[in-house]
């Protein structure tokens, strides 16, 4: 090649790189936006639970978000047993105390299986433990179990919606946002 | 331009040639492409993985053409459409099942055998590297098929192995549901899954098995002893007709014809699988459509994934993401970390022999823990054997720094 011509190949060769490079972020961004969760996912909405007709001590299993959300009236013998730091996982409506939360391993989101005769949570992939309040209480998950957005409306509690109650336990840190 | 005959008939060898010199593709891919003549039966396992994978693919076409990838059919139409009301869709749907399986058997044997015989180093790195990608590229794979039934198993170990992407403490979930496209494995997440399984992965699959066979082209093979010899030296001899006097054989037809026989028995075994054993490789729970509010009381990986969930298993959420990085990353660094410049069997380079052995006990005993519950002594000898394997590849390095020179 000339030595005339090379700065103009030179050019010509960095601007073919460059929009080359442009078009290939462009595609890259179009990839991952197609990849992203469709809109009609995200705006799965709310669920609203009547808790007024709960039975204690037996678990009940709802779906929220294509998600296993548990269900548990603490039992007197249960509350007897619950430390000052769980009592804040628990929702307080009228006098009962409900554990509500996201039924997936905080592990790798298996679904822990409740024991009636010992009151605590199993989860049978990696034999991570919870007690009542779904706080853990064996290894290998990092913490109690996740407990969904609510808002306390009557003797009903709306899933997906924030209350003061949920604010308060998202700052100190009882659960992590979901 | 180049001559061409103009009586040459078309088609015909000379035709042919003048056009695609496929004399001179035929002398350089397999007529005189040298092997050495001092290997045994693990030489072969190149080309039994290469056929069955060519397996893998044909069958696979043929479920292509019944399977559905929606949340709602996809389990009938792998359990009831192909596997009752197809003719012969369950020919097909049990070399895939069993060859998925076994094809990770002979990678292991492929794998292992290499480490033994050190053909992974000086001028053989790249066969390894490229060939490590491969493993990963198959276990993507593996994964991915395993997703489109959509039984219990199948839905568990979305689940399990999506949430990995979490980061642990970095509390990703923003990706894990990108990977996802929804907040739990659903219909996107299958769509996504089956274009995986039926085009990127394989494309990216054959892609680096040229460039697998590429990279063993100028090291060539190993040999059993490790020995460095002139290859054009033992090629000329060979050529001249001192077949006796030379180290080596050509391809076509010496070699092919020793791998050839090694695939018969391969495929005896493989076909008796097949048509009487097939159940091995169907785990029975995944005979459950996926339920998302029910986990199976075990969920475990196929066999070949058990070692290294069962050094994710044992430790805490973060220690053991990080353990599992480790052991999905280490075999890739084979080459840098040994340090000795020996390329010789195990058995005569001292302590590497004992850590071979050891290593390779130590990942059969993982595989075997992987599938217990994780409970009582079952886990204190898992976490022993996931420890172990960690000591063994902070080892390796300074044993084979101190090995003597051969």
């Amino acid at each position: 090649m000339a030595n005339n011509t090379k700065g103009r190949r030179d050019f010509i060769g960095m601007a073919l790189g460059g929009f080359t490079a442009l078009g290939g972020i462009g595609a890259l961004y179009a990839a991952k936006r197609t990849w992203d969760p469709l809109p009609s996912v995200k705006a799965a909405g709310f669920t609203t639970l009547d808790l007024s007709n709960v039975p204690e001590g037996v678990l009940i299993t709802e779906k929220w978000r294509g998600k296993p959300i548990f269900i548990l009236r603490q039992t007197k013998d249960m509350m007897s047993k619950v430390s000052k730091k769980d009592m804040k996982r628990l929702i307080k409506i009228g006098d009962d105390h409900f554990m509500v939360a996201v039924g997936l391993c905080t592990h790798l989101g298996c679904i822990p299986g409740y024991r009636p005769e010992t009151q605590d949570f199993l989860c049978a992939c990696h034999g991570g433990m919870y007690n009542s309040t779904a706080d853990v209480t064996k290894a290998p998950p990092p913490r109690g179990l996740d407990i969904p957005p609510f808002k306390i409306d009557g003797k009903k509690l709306v899933l997906g919606e924030q209350g003061p109650e949920y604010k308060k336990m998202l700052e100190d840190g009882t659960t992590l946002p979901v | 331009m180049a001559h061409f005959d103009e009586n040459a008939k078309p088609f015909s060898h000379k035709w042919l040639n003048e056009r695609l010199a496929i004399d001179t593709l035929q002398r350089v891919l397999s007529t005189e492409y040298w092997i050495p003549k001092n290997i045994n039966f693990l030489w072969a396992m190149g080309m039994v993985l290469a056929a069955t994978f060519g397996l893998l693919l044909i069958s696979g076409i043929f479920l292509l053409m019944y399977y559905q990838p929606n949340v709602n059919t996809a389990f009938d139409s792998v359990n009831y459409t192909i596997m009752s009301e197809v003719g012969y869709g369950w020919l097909w749907r049990h070399i895939h099942g069993v060859g998925a399986s076994v094809v990770f058997l002979i990678i292991y044997i492929h794998m292992f055998t290499g480490i033994y015989y050190g053909s992974y180093k000086r001028g053989r790195e790249l066969i390894w590297l490229s060939g490590m990608l491969l493993f990963i590229t198959f276990s993507a794979e593996a994964f991915s098929g395993y997703m489109l039934p959509w039984g219990q198993m199948s839905y568990w170990a979305g689940m399990v192995i999506t949430n990995l992407f979490s980061g642990g403490s970095l509390h990703a979930d923003g990706l894990v549901e990108w990977i996802r496209g929804d907040y739990v494995p659903g219909q996107a997440f299958l769509n996504r899954f089956f274009m995986l399984h039926v085009l990127l992965m394989p494309l990216i699959i054959i892609g680096l098995i040229v460039l697998h066979f590429g990279t063993l082209r100028i090291p060539h093979v190993n040999n059993q002893d490790g020995e460095d010899f002139d290859f054009e030296e033992a090629a000329r001899l060979y050529k001249e007709g001192k077949i006796k006097e030379s180290k080596v054989i050509p391809f076509k037809p010496v070699f092919l014809s020793k791998d050839v026989f090694v695939m018969g028995i391969y495929f005896i075994f493989f076909f008796y699988l097949v048509f009487y054993h097939f159940e091995f490789a169907m785990d029975p729970v995944n005979f459950d459509p996926a339920n998302p509010l029910k986990t199976p009381t075990h969920i475990y990986p196929e066999w070949y994934f058990l070692w290294s969930y069962e050094i994710l298993r044992p430790f805490p959420t973060d220690p053991g993401l990080v353990a599992f990085g480790f052991a999905q990353v280490i075999f890739l660094l084979l080459p840098f970390l040994d340090r000795s410049p020996n390329v010789a069997p195990a058995s005569k380079r001292g302590l590497f022999k004992y850590w071979f052995w050891a290593l390779l006990v130590d990942m059969i005993v993982l595989t075997f823990m992987g599938k217990l519950p994780p409970e009582g002594a079952w886990s204190v000898i898992g976490l022993i054997a996931a420890l172990f394997f960690f000591a063994l590849w902070i080892a390796l390095p300074i044993i084979t720094s101190k090995e003597k020179k051969l």
